[in-house]
């Protein structure tokens, strides 16, 4: 039976930005190689643990959603636990309640990616914005 | 004792009127609980960490057990502490 799952993992903060894409990718194709649909992904770059795990306090996060069998999982989560840079994972199915919710979460980050990943380019966020109020004062103005 | 009873009816007898707790996923029409939104959870730990009990947060049955779902995978993912000092204070 199909159904729609989330998968969370961390990553080990030793490895450098390429290796980390390269790790996420092979994940992407494991799934992918299964026939499972990826409905989304979502990296969050380098967080803070709340409490150390294998002696690192940070790590990597990256989060799929897909659709799949139920099988797919099983040799997913076997292949975490084979892939010495995955430090932890969480597989969960959605019920249409968490579904719905994805669907919002992923429209507001959509609107503000700034605020969900501060780590990620702060800088030319604001610039943005300034044009935008610009375009708007001046449409006013006419 | 007629003095006792006289400083019993001072004081106000009812000094706090209970304002009715009501749970707030019910109110707001909160479907699913996010195990990915560590801020959020906060409200429902205290400062140990540990998961509050539904007679102070006034959650209902049916959400005080998607909430300690969520706080559990939360910690997991050590988006949340399972023990901790002082965990309001940080923010």
């Amino acid at each position: 039976m199909v159904n729609q799952y989330e998968t969370v993992f961390i990553m080990t903060p030793v490895l450098s930005e390429d290796q980390m894409k390269e790790t996420v990718q092979k994940f992407e194709k494991i799934l992918t190689d299964k026939g499972a649909e990826i409905v989304h992904q979502e990296n969050w770059g380098l967080r803070k643990l709340e409490y150390p795990i294998q002696k690192k306090s940070s790590g990597f996060y990256h989060l799929f959603e897909f659709k799949a069998d139920g099988d797919v999982v099983a040799n997913l989560e076997l292949q975490y636990r084979r892939d010495e840079r995955i430090i932890r994972f969480l597989t969960v199915s959605m019920d249409k309640y968490a579904i719905a919710y994805a669907e919002k979460r992923r429209a507001n980050r959509k609107e503000q990616p700034a605020a969900e990943a501060p780590v990620e380019q702060p800088a030319p966020e604001p610039q943005v914005e300034e044009v935008n109020n610009e375009e708007s004062n001046i449409e006013t103005a006419e | 004792m007629a003095q006792q009873s006289d400083i019993k009816y001072i004081a106000p007898v009812a000094i706090d009127i209970k304002k009715k707790k009501y749970c707030r996923f019910k109110k707001s029409g909160i479907k699913y609980i996010d195990y990915k939104d560590g801020e959020f959870l906060k409200k429902f730990v205290n400062e140990q960490g540990k998961i509050l009990p539904r007679r102070l947060t006034g959650t209902s049955l049916k959400y005080q057990k998607k909430v300690a779902q969520a706080v559990k995978r939360a910690r997991h993912l050590a988006l949340l502490p399972f023990v901790t000092d002082n965990l309001k204070s940080n923010y």
